[in-house]
């Protein structure tokens, strides 16, 4: 048991220190050095020779020596990482952790709020049409769930963003609060953080609610199917307390391990939304470092997103054998 | 010599199940539409993109079937020719991706033992990065210009999942008898995986190939929308970019139907796919239909 989640924490290291070493090899290899593009900026703005717009360019914006050989760059960069320095984004001349520190929040909150959203409505939904085979309902979750398994997240967020936000102005179209209003923990201020952040909420809700629909449908199917559940049908017992204390509390367990690999794909498709709704998350960011080439910017919200994948994981991973004995009974086997 | 006698074995086999699938069916329509929209099409419709202000935002009309974009170009001509790039991308992208989910997973099921788990570590770290950001960030970088190399790209991301299912399937077959035969009879480890192995994982790839033209699909189109690779004007991806982004035509009501039609053809292609999919599992898998 220890050792497998002394296992799991060695592999999530290494995940995450392969994918920082990908994001490292590929800026290197950029054709036309970064420090010359920044150091042509800053020639530009400052109005200083060339030379000496790339010796402020070495020591403040990219954070290591590219006199040096690779290796040694390498490793330079990997101990920065550790210790938290993430590089600096050349766009907003800051430190990428002060962008992250800004953004983070607002990525969180939204995806948290979405990711349990979803999994409510969707489980619940999952539950009744497995239990009422005979009903509408069934036909059209099915339906609803293919078709938004075949719309991409762009798409969606596109139409919610041009019909509810453009042509009938219901919620702003940019934003994560009121700028009026500064940030602070009074009523005004948080229903505008909630007003600002549903349209956001609503694309992920619309996208994710089919998938955990069918997925809980076809865990409860199975459930149902298992002799005790039978045995409380027989003993005459409430239709609720089946589905919740007998259906619902196996037929989740299964379903549940899946909310760490949607809050990656829903991280990965942060981007794309954060970006339709002008919305300022780490997706946001990430999507404008790309646009305008910000590869140190690029590179640390990048590595924070592995970050948060692989940790997402790692959590779901110890958790779930606490919290189903079947896995632990197996994992205690292998 | 046998070529009639194949052919109508695939007719058997492959087509005729899908014929008598309604859903399949249907997304084998969709699909044939889109891919002589992008093979014939181009040769039938013309592509004029010379700017004529004049004709900014027409909307649908028989001359411009499906209106003109924000300088007066048909955006019908374009949805044609963009559909070639797009479906190019989709294919190239499955096709490198199956081949190496077809290597890794039969060479990790077939040896076991170290180099199992080896690529399996390498499988499950594929599986971990979240492949979007990935893309995108590498897309980026390397500034790719043609279809091969963005294909490239996508297909290092999709492959791993398809591997996994491979290996499993193998390593459960590995050691059953026809196996244990073909290797005493000295037939060669082409012989076992080709005529073997392959057939049996066959159903698995036909529909991982759907669904990663479609994944191949949204991410190329979603790779475009945020302008990051824009190296063919005609690309749905670019041309919603163009709307979204860079003209604002959504922003105004004459210019909303320059968004929705490569929208609509992107939902309606991706609709086509995961029928097709979702129609080829139940024929492969009959179990599957009694819990629709």
């Amino acid at each position: 048991m220890l050792w497998r989640i002394i296992k799991r924490i060695i592999y999530a290291f290494f995940t995450i220190f392969l994918s920082a070493s990908i994001t490292f090899f590929l800026i290197y290899n950029i054709p036309g050095s970064v420090v010359d593009i920044i150091a042509a900026q800053l020639a530009e703005e400052m109005g200083v020779p060339f030379e000496e717009a790339k010796e402020i360019a070495l020591t403040y914006y990219v954070g290591y020596d590219p006199n040096k050989p690779l290796l040694e760059r390498y490793v330079e960069y990997i101990l920065n990482l550790l210790t938290g320095n993430l590089g600096r984004s050349t766009i907003f001349r800051v430190p990428v952790t002060e962008v992250i520190v800004k953004a983070l929040p607002w990525t969180l909150f939204v995806l948290s709020t979405a990711l349990l959203t979803s999994f409510a409505i969707g489980v619940l939904l999952g539950l009744i049409i497995a239990w009422r085979r005979r009903t509408i309902l069934g036909p059209i979750v099915t339906a609803y769930a293919s078709f938004t398994d075949a719309m991409p997240d762009f798409v969606t967020a596109m139409i919610l963003y041009i019909v509810l936000a453009v042509r009938l102005k219901l919620f702003p179209m940019k934003g994560a609060y009121s700028e009026s209003l500064t940030p602070g923990l009074y009523p005004d201020f948080i229903l505008s953080v909630l007003y600002h952040a549903t349209l956001p909420i609503l694309a992920y809700v619309v996208e994710h609610v089919g998938f955990w629909a069918l997925l809980m449908k076809g865990s409860a199917a199975s459930v149902l199917e298992e002799d005790f559940v039978k045995a409380a049908v027989a003993r005459g017992l409430p239709e609720r307390r089946i589905l919740t204390a007998y259906v619902g509390r196996v037929a989740i367990l299964p379903v549940a391990v899946m909310l760490a690999i949607q809050l990656g794909a829903m991280l990965g498709g942060s981007t794309i939304i954060e970006t339709v709704f002008n919305y300022p998350g780490i997706g946001y960011f990430f999507a404008y470092a790309t646009q305008n080439l910000d590869y140190g910017l690029m590179q640390g919200l990048f590595f924070v997103i592995i970050v948060g994948i692989v940790v997402a994981n790692l959590v779901i991973d110890i958790i779930y054998p606490l919290i189903d004995p079947r896995v632990r009974r197996e994992a205690g086997r292998l | 010599m046998n070529i009639k006698k194949r052919l109508v074995n695939i007719y058997y086999s492959f087509l005729r199940p899908i014929f008598k699938n309604r859903r399949a069916f249907t997304g084998f329509v969709i699909l044939l539409g889109f891919f002589l929209m992008a093979t014939v099409g181009p040769l039938v419709v013309p592509l004029s993109l010379r700017t004529d202000w004049s004709k900014r935002y027409l909307p649908p009309s028989l001359e411009h079937p499906l209106g003109t974009d924000y300088c007066g170009r048909d955006i019908f001509q374009q949805i044609v020719h963009g559909s070639r790039s797009v479906l190019l991308i989709a294919v190239l992208s499955a096709l490198f991706a199956i081949v190496l989910a077809i290597t890794v997973g039969i060479t990790a099921g077939l040896l076991g033992g170290i180099v199992d788990v080896i690529l399996s570590s390498i499988i499950d770290v594929f599986l971990t990065i979240p492949s979007f950001p990935v893309m995108l960030i590498i897309a980026a970088t390397l500034k790719v210009k043609d279809p091969f190399s963005f294909s490239a790209i996508i297909s290092m991301w999709m492959w791993a999942g398809l591997a996994r299912s491979i290996r499993a399937e193998v390593v459960s077959i590995r050691n059953k008898e026809f196996i244990e035969a073909a290797k005493l009879l000295d037939l060669g480890t082409f012989h076992i995986v080709f005529r073997e192995i392959m057939p049996l994982v066959m159903p698995y790839i036909a529909i991982n190939f759907i669904t990663m033209m479609r994944a191949a699909i949204t991410a190329s189109v979603g790779i475009m929308f945020l302008g990051v690779v824009p190296f063919d004007i005609t690309h749905w991806g670019v041309m919603l970019n163009l709307a979204m982004f860079q003209y604002g035509a959504v922003y105004v009501p004459e210019g909303l139907h320059y968004a929705l039609a490569p929208l609509a053809c992107i939902v309606l292609l991706e609709y086509g796919a995961v029928c097709l999919s979702h129609g080829l599992e139940e024929i492969f898998n009959p179990r599957l239909k009694t819990y629709e």
